[in-house]
Order: C-alpha cells, then structure tokens, then sequence
C-alpha cells in the first residue's frame, strides 16, 4: 500500500480567485457578525500584515482598502469533492480528509510511471486548475497526511522508513487528538518520535484509546478506516458572477473555467459528454438555457469550449447574467476514434467528427447531414437524413440534382431523350401520384427530368435536373 | 548555349509539339475522363488545389464532371463534404454514378457562412474534397480557399456562374462548361501547362 496525499493549503481563497483573479489584498472572514475574523488571505494582504485570526475590526485598522468575502463552506466542499472527482483518475481508492485528499497509488505506478512522474502528473493537474498543494506518499493515507504538514514533495515508500520519517514531525503539526496537542508539549514531548516511544499503557490511562488509535492509523498497525470516494454520476457546477453581465463576451472566460472543469471532472472517471446544458441565471430566479449537443461524446476540454462558445455567440442576452450553471447529466463512454497506422490525411488533420461539430456549432444543429435512400419511389420521399443506406440501385434513369418542387418548363418543347416511366403509387397515404417521367433537353441545353400526366407529353413539369 | 536544357524539362512544358501522340500520363487524382485527363497538365485535377468549374446555368454537367471524381474518393472511404449546394442531391441519381452516400457530408450554410464553412473542411485535413457554391465570392476569398486547401491538401471545387470568366482568379483550374448545341468543357486556365486550344467534349449521362 502506498498513500499519496494532496493537501490543500487555501482550498476556499484559490476557489474564489480562480474565478476573478485578483492582484489586490483578499481576506476571507467567518465567524459571527460582530466579531468576524480572517480565516484566509492572500499573499497581498498577508503582506500588509493582515494574518489568520486576525479581528476583521483590526484588519481594517491596518489596510484601508481591501476585499473581504465571507467564507462559504458549501463552495468549499464543493471544490474539495470536485478535486476528488479529479483524483479519482489516477486512482479508484480515494477519500477525503480535511483539507486534503488521499489516493492509493501503489497500482497506479504501474499504469502511470514511477513515483516521480505520477507526482509531477498529479502537480500538473491542480496547478492548471488554480489550486496549491503539497504533496506526500507514505504507507499509511493518515501518515502521508500528516508529513504534507511538514514538507512538500517527500515519499516515503517503505513502511520500514515510515518511522524514521514521523521520528522529527513536531506535535503541533502531528494530527493527534485536540486533548493530546494541548498537553503533550507541556510535558514536555515536543515530536512524534517522543510520543511513540512513550508507553501504551501509560498513553491510555492518560488520553484514552482515542490517541492510540491516531497513532496506530500512522504507522500501520491499524486500518485507516476511511470511506472511499465515489465521483457523482452526474456533473453541477455552479458559479456566481462578481457583478451583472450584460455582454455575452464577458461570459466567456467563466464559461471557458467550468469547461475545462467538466473537462478534468469527464477526464477523471474515463467518460464522455453528449449533451450538457448552459444555465444563465438573471434575476428573480429567470434563466436562459443554452443546450449544446454533440453528435458523439467527447470530453477535450478545448473542443468542448469552442462549441459552447458557437452556441453562445447566437444568443442575445434577454437581461443581465448574475450566475452561471453547467449541468451534464448525459455521460456515455468516451470511445476514442480509431486511427489507421497507415493514415493517408496530412498529420494535423482534425477528425471528420470535430469537423462537423465546429460546423453545427455556428450554423445550427440541424446544417451538416447525411442523405440515404428510402423504400419509397415518389421522388419526393425516395431519400431523407439518414447515415446508413441499404437500399437497391435505381435501375431507371434518376437525375443527380433534385427540385424541392417542380416548375413548369416554359418554352419551345422539349427534346425527349428517355422513357416513359410511369410512376403510379402511393395510395395508401392520402400523397397519390399517378406521372410518367422523362429524361429531356431544354432548349438551354440543359438535361432535365420531368414528367407529365400519363400519356399526354404536355405541361411538362421539370423535377430534377441531370447536371 | 552553354545550358543544356533536358529534354523531359521541355516536353513536360508541351511547347514542343510531337507528331505521334503522347502516352496520356494518369495523375494521382484522375478526373475519370479520359480526353480531360489526357489534356491537364496533372493528368488529372490539381492536386491539394483549388479547382473552378464556371456554368452558363445550373444543371449543364457539372455534377457528371466530378461524380466520377466522388464516386472514387467516396468508395475508398474517404469523406467528401458538399457544401450549400444550390439543389437537393438526388440520392438514387449519386448512387448510380457510384458514389458512397455514406462519406458525403451535406452543408447547410448561409450565405455569409459558405467560405467559411468551405475553409473549415479544406483545413482539417479530414476530407478528399469540398464542393462549395458561394454565392458572393472575390478573389481574396478564392486565394483563401486556394490557401486552405494547401494546407489540409484536399481538392477544393468551386462552381460559379460563367460571369465571372473575365475576372482573374487564384484557382489552379478553370474550366468552363458550355452546353449548346452540345456540352463541352473548356479549359481556362491550367498551371504547369499550356491551355489546350480546342474544348472537351462532355458525354450525355443518358443516351
């Protein structure tokens, strides 16, 4: 077994500030209304002197101008069980503890390369999301937590150096029980390593068996007993904009964020999407749907944005945006389309499918089709939208443009080139036909089909021509 | 005359006229008519280029000159993407000609939106040919489909109305197509060649 846990150090400030970035001073601030303190800034505000813990009142004593949002703790457990969801694909065992995730990855090597490259695999991810971390692996999930407390990047593979690792970790940042943090250092024991060469027995009479299991969860001797992470089956996310937009270009970047998220959310449990929705949100709980639908599932976050973009590029905004809301609930299985070894097509050749995706994301779902022959002879009904055809080859003359309706030939008569061919059917739906059909030359020059009432070669009706 | 000039060099440019007619040399994109064949410069349309056919009126031939192009490149599952076409392709009719239904791609596109519908498929580099019917189209837009073409070496066709045979274009190929008193394809413009002096023949499709 091998834990490699992320934590998260500012899961709530980097959840807002991806959303607007900031160069100015950011606090977050809970607690009641009259006493409301820091609970996190960033690093502008950190350097004018604002820290945690700090009163609001106070803060303010020491900056003049700078930003305080309530901490939301719905968005940040949002935001840590979306990060789950993007563990989720180097792993299938991942939980959540607090501030962190923790993954087994001791399989996952295998498929992903050594601890180096999973590592850096890992980094990669949540940095383009927007997040920091510390990263660490040790044998057990709550050992590989506790040393993210005290370095970045350490590994710990073996549970035979596992001890030697926790020997130096001091109490403070150790994870144990609330009560044991508060007395141990007064005793003065000041690391781990002092506290598990402290007898048991003594330990429990002291603290209770609370503490012993703490410490048997980081080396080993007792199963971690987390609950394993299961990604939802469905995907909403929801963002709020800082203030009224009215222009729909002002909608792109959000836009652009919660793609790339559904991106790294479908990449994550090995999917695609068919069809997600677009929620605009106004005010008095109106909204703008934009539906977008793709013809295959697809889940490259780059693509998914360009056709999002085409259908919102349509839209004019009946009233000002106050939020946004990506809901996909149609998540088939993401084929990847096959390549031949042996490809002909230039090496930057784009599939034929995104092709006609970006096609239908500008010019409307229904502009890009493909035709197929039906059973049924009118000409009129004889093909429809279709990407299979399996019907038989006309054996009788058929022009290769055809009319939407016919028109009247005008002119000098035609010279008839072929047929009759007498076309008597479709009585049973009311759309009776009853004309013989032939192939002739106008006086342009041009082939034409057209056809007449039976046996009369007058009041030519031209249906096709055979360009 | 100390530069010897290599015989093939002035035969390819078909400056020197032979008495006994030349083997017709079949390019990598035949157009499947032999006597149009045998005058190209490419033996066939110009290759990843920009071919215009020009027409007095629709429905003179123009779909007959490049069916058998279509049928071709459709049967060795290559895509082929029709783009506004100014009618309804007759199913029954393409299939009679041989072509594949299934790897033709129909366009719906307005007017505004056809070269750039036209330059998205010759740029992905995904489809043999594009057939396109813009309707306003002007020589920086032919040399941007002449580009694109290029770049995603597909087989771009153009029809447009025969006024615009006075206008210079950047296309490859201009052929035009005359209907009476009997269909025949004129060669306008051909690069890597000299422009044949007499017109092609066109064959009916019924006889």
């Amino acid at each position: 077994m091998l834990w490699l846990c992320i934590y998260l150090p500012s899961l709530a400030l980097d959840g807002i500030l991806r959303r607007r970035p900031t160069e100015g001073p950011l606090v977050l601030v809970d607690g009641p209304i009259n006493a409301r303190t820091i609970v996190s800034a960033n690093e502008t505000a950190r350097a004018a002197g604002l820290h945690v813990g700090q009163r609001l009142s106070a803060a303010q004593a020491l900056l003049s101008q700078f930003e305080a949002i309530p901490y939301d703790r719905e968005s940040v457990e949002r935001w840590h069980q979306f990060l789950a969801a993007v563990a989720y694909r180097y792993s299938s065992e991942v939980s959540l503890l607090p501030h962190a995730i923790v993954l087994e990855v001791s399989k996952s090597m295998g498929l992903f390369g050594p601890w180096p490259r999973l590592e850096s695999m890992l980094r990669a991810d949540f940095t383009d999301l927007g997040f920091r971390h510390r990263i660490a692996a040790a044998p057990t999930a709550h050992a590989a937590h506790v040393l993210t407390m005290v370095s970045d990047g350490q590994a710990v593979l073996s549970s035979d150096t596992l001890r030697n690792a926790l020997q130096r970790v001091p109490i403070a940042r150790s994870r144990l029980p609330a009560n044991a943090l508060a007395a141990l250092p007064s005793m003065g024991i000041r690391t781990l390593g002092q506290v598990l060469a402290l007898p048991r027995d003594g330990l429990r009479r002291r603290f209770g068996a609370e503490l012993l299991a703490s410490l048997d969860r980081l080396t080993g001797d007792l199963a971690s007993g987390l609950e394993l992470y299961r990604p939802p089956d469905t995907f909403d996310l929801h963002i709020e904009l800082l203030h009224e937009v009215e222009n729909q270009s002002a909608l792109v970047f959000p836009v652009r964020r919660m793609v790339d998220d559904l991106a790294a959310y479908l990449a994550g449990r090995d999917g695609g999407v068919q069809r997600f929705l677009l929620r605009l949100e106004h005010r008095e709980g109106r909204f703008t749907d934009v539906p977008v639908g793709l013809l295959a599932s697809e889940r490259d976050g780059a693509l998914l944005f360009e056709f999002a973009r085409g259908r919102l590029e349509h839209l004019t905004l009946p009233e000002p945006v106050l939020a946004l809301r990506l809901i996909a609930r149609d998540l088939p299985a993401f084929v990847p389309a096959g390549r031949d070894l042996f490809d002909e097509r230039p090496a930057n050749a784009l599939p034929i499918e995104q092709v006609r995706e970006r096609l239908r994301a500008r010019l409307g779902d229904g502009a890009v089709y493909r035709l197929g022959s039906t059973q049924d002879p009118r000409p009129e009904r004889a093909q429809h939208e279709a990407t299979h055809d399996q019907a038989p080859i006309e054996p009788h003359p058929r022009p290769t443009w055809l009319l939407p309706r016919p028109i009247p030939l005008r002119g000098e008569n035609p010279i008839i080139l072929a047929g009759p061919e007498r076309l008597e059917t479709g009585w049973w739906d009311d759309g009776q036909v009853c004309r013989d059909y032939y192939v002739i030359e106008t006086s342009l020059g041009q082939e034409a089909w057209a056809f007449c009432a039976p046996d009369e070669q007058t009041g030519w009706m031209i249906h096709g021509w055979f360009a | 005359m100390n530069a010897v000039v290599p015989l093939s060099a002035l035969l390819d440019a078909r400056q020197v006229w032979r008495g006994r007619t030349p083997e017709v040399r079949v390019g990598d994109q035949p157009t499947g008519w032999r006597a149009l064949d045998a005058v190209l410069p490419a033996g066939g349309w110009p290759e990843a280029s920009l071919s215009e056919i020009l027409l007095p009126v629709d429905g003179v031939g123009e779909l007959r000159l490049v069916l058998p192009t279509l049928a071709r490149l459709t049967q060795g599952q290559r895509n082929v993407v029709i783009v506004s076409p100014p009618y309804t392709p007759c199913v029954a009719g393409w299939r009679q000609q041989g072509v594949n239904m299934r790897r033709v791609e129909f366009v719906d596109a307005g007017e505004k939106d056809v070269l750039w519908a036209t330059e998205q498929c010759l740029r992905s580099g995904s489809c043999a040919a594009v057939l396109a019917w813009p309707h306003h189209a002007d020589d920086r837009a032919l040399r941007r489909l002449q580009v694109a073409a290029v770049t995603g070496q597909t087989l771009a066709f153009v029809f447009r109305d025969r006024s615009h045979l006075s206008n210079a274009s950047p296309a490859a190929l201009r052929l035009e197509l005359e209907a009476p008193p009997r269909p025949q394809i004129w060669v306008r413009k051909c690069r890597g060649g000299a422009v044949p002096a007499q017109a092609i023949p066109l064959p009916r499709s019924v006889h």
